[in-house]
């Protein structure tokens, strides 16, 4: 197993927003998460990359405990959060200019991932002149470029208008497949969910607990004609129930 | 979302004690709420917009025939403003008439207003001069003052004027920024740094520089450390908050991205902090320059051997009023100049922001 969490609990001034969530998630697997507002999805993800320290359980990355952040666990926000002063081949490098590489190297890696998310052209852009999808498109490459052992997406398509959102599904199945990268993501779309895990974990609110863990059996090449078969459908509702059935216990 | 008074939604269902804020008859009576709305009276129409007045001076800029019609206005004035007139109308032909859409106001345009804003203040300070309503020795014409002003330069003693203000300038301005750049990002990115320094320095900010004079005196004496203490004193604090004002503005999204590609605290400062509020520190600066360029001639005013400030005093002894206004002159025209530098500056590094 990759990433372990264990009983892991979360408490902002005694008020409980995760309790004992226990998951396993193994080398090259897609999980998505999802849930309603207030099931301290994000809440689990920041405990995850190590920006916010848990009260109590434990967390751990290839054996060793979570106790800060690190580019092993590359973290994909909503927003993208580019830095807005630095071209799109500076975003991209920026973690492994931290490192010891030799420039050579560097800018050979920056390119790889650059063509890979389809963005060489734009190299030389500034953020500002970028598109939504474009921009998440830098910052999927900015946090693989450093070989996370896990990526985390924090509702990373959650800005895009419905037509670029399915472009970019798309295209993060074809990056997972292509860079065999680990990858969690939280989102409240249940059918981004069920289009791109391989697994579906369904969080319960007030507080944010593993309400279901489900298997998606669908064939390993996801397009998004899949949306219309009768066995995604079906499994969308399914997991839709779910969530919309953890949710209303409190509202 | 709701409008005011009269709710047609039961009164249950919104959870408030029945019979409370809602008019009787809204409540329960099923039929009677439609009923009661078609009693309503209509809503009041606002005045149009761009009416009478306002619309006046739009349609001017659109196309109208007002070129003669600038009754009242000074001759001077008058030709500026029937060109920014045409201007405005030539760009304006093909966009919808009488608005600027988008860029705001066209260059030529621009350049032509500022020129007004220069040529409109010394016109009339020209033609009051020469009405002999003022005598000169209180208001020198224009001519007098270049003539003064030609006068010092020839002799050298404006150039070494300057030299001396903008070296102090140089050195109490930069001392004062060295140690509240540092101090800023401090209080910008630390809770116990804001906490320890933003009372003392909130209120050491409001104690104006130039009280501080005669205790310097007495400290450091009548060179040159006191005056550089007064221009300090009159930038530091200012500028020390301003700086934190634009270190707190990074996102902190930006730093904890920073910090999950494996930066540490001192990388996040350096690579995320620094360049995302250089920007804004400048803005700052570009604020407190015009603030100390005001303290160097204050202090030089008060006790000094050389500076522009002197030179101001040593004019007033003699009544040499057409002096002191060639020395303002030139220090409006100095301040005018940094201020452009810096602006320069920010737009050059500034140039990532949306």
């Amino acid at each position: 197993m990759t990433l372990v969490l264990r009983d892991v609990v979360k408490e902002y001034a005694g008020r409980r927003v995760l309790d004992g969530i226990g998951l396993e998630v193994g080398r090259g697997d897609f999980l998505c998460i999802v849930g309603a507002s207030g099931s301290g999805k994000s809440t689990l993800l920041n405990l995850i990359a190590g920006l916010e320290p848990g009260t109590g359980g434990a967390i751990e990355l290839d054996g060793d405990p979570v106790t800060g952040p690190g580019p092993e666990r590359g973290l994909v926000f909503q927003s993208g959060a580019l830095f807005p002063f630095l071209s799109v081949a500076e975003n991209v490098g920026f973690g492994l200019r931290l490192l010891p590489l030799p420039a050579a190297e560097r800018r050979r890696r920056v390119e790889w991932y650059l063509s890979e998310v389809g963005l060489l052209p734009l190299a030389n852009a500034l953020p500002k002149e970028l598109s939504g999808g474009q921009r998440q498109r830098v910052a999927i490459a900015r946090a693989l470029a450093c070989e996370p052992s896990v990526l985390l997406l924090d509702e990373p398509f959650g800005a895009l208008d419905v037509q670029t959102k399915e472009d970019m599904q798309v295209f993060l199945h074809q990056v997972w497949q292509d860079t065999g990268a680990t990858v969690l993501m939280v989102t409240h779309d249940v059918e981004e969910a069920v289009l791109l895990g391989r697994r579906v974990i369904v969080l319960a609110s007030h507080p944010g607990r593993v309400a279901a863990e489900l298997p998606v059996p669908l064939p390993a090449r996801r397009e998004l004609a899949l949306k219309r078969t009768p066995e995604f459908l079906a499994l969308r509702a399914r997991v839709e129930d779910l969530v919309r059935g953890h949710a209303a216990g409190r509202v | 979302m709701t409008g005011p008074p009269p709710r047609t939604t039961p009164a249950p269902a919104t959870g408030l004690p029945e019979g409370t804020a809602w008019p009787a008859g809204a409540a329960g009576v099923p039929g009677g709420a439609p009923g009661e709305r078609a009693a309503w009276p209509p809503l009041p129409k606002r005045a149009p917009r761009g009416g009478s007045a306002d619309g006046g001076s739009r349609s001017g800029s659109g196309g109208g025939s007002r070129d003669g019609s600038g009754s009242g206005l000074l001759p001077g004035r008058l030709g500026a403003a029937i060109q920014v007139a045409r201007l405005l109308r030539r760009r304006s032909a093909g966009a919808a008439p009488g608005r600027w859409r988008g860029r705001g106001l066209p260059g030529k345009a621009r350049w032509a207003l500022r020129a007004v804003a220069v040529v409109v203040p010394l016109g009339v300070w020209a033609v009051v001069s020469s009405l002999g309503v003022v005598d000169p020795t209180f208001l020198p014409s224009p001519a007098a003052v270049a003539g003064a002003f030609a006068e010092m330069a020839a002799s050298g003693q404006l150039l070494s004027d300057t030299a001396a203000s903008l070296g102090r300038v140089a050195a109490g301005f930069g001392l004062a920024v060295a140690i509240s750049v540092p101090l800023g990002m401090a209080m910008g990115t630390s809770q116990v740094a804001l906490a320890l320094l933003e009372p003392v320095i909130g209120m050491l900010r409001y104690l104006p520089a130039s009280a501080f004079i005669p205790l310097l005196i007495i400290w450091l004496g009548l060179g040159e450390p006191s005056k550089i203490a007064i221009l300090v004193i009159g930038v530091v604090f200012f500028n020390t908050l301003m700086t934190a004002d634009a270190v707190r503005a990074v996102p902190g999204e930006l730093r904890k991205a920073a910090a999950t590609l494996g930066a540490t605290g001192g990388e996040v400062l350096r690579k995320v902090v620094w360049p995302y509020a250089l920007p804004g520190m400048l803005d700052a600066m570009r604020v407190n320059a015009a603030a100390a360029w005001n303290f160097v001639v204050v202090a030089e005013l008060i006790a000094a051997e050389s500076g522009l400030g002197y030179r101001i005093v040593r004019a007033q002894r003699f009544l040499q009023t057409d002096r002191i206004f060639a020395v303002l002159v030139l220090i409006g025209l100095i301040g005018l100049a940094i201020d452009v530098g810096l602006r320069l500056a920010r737009a050059r590094v500034g140039r990532w922001a949306a």
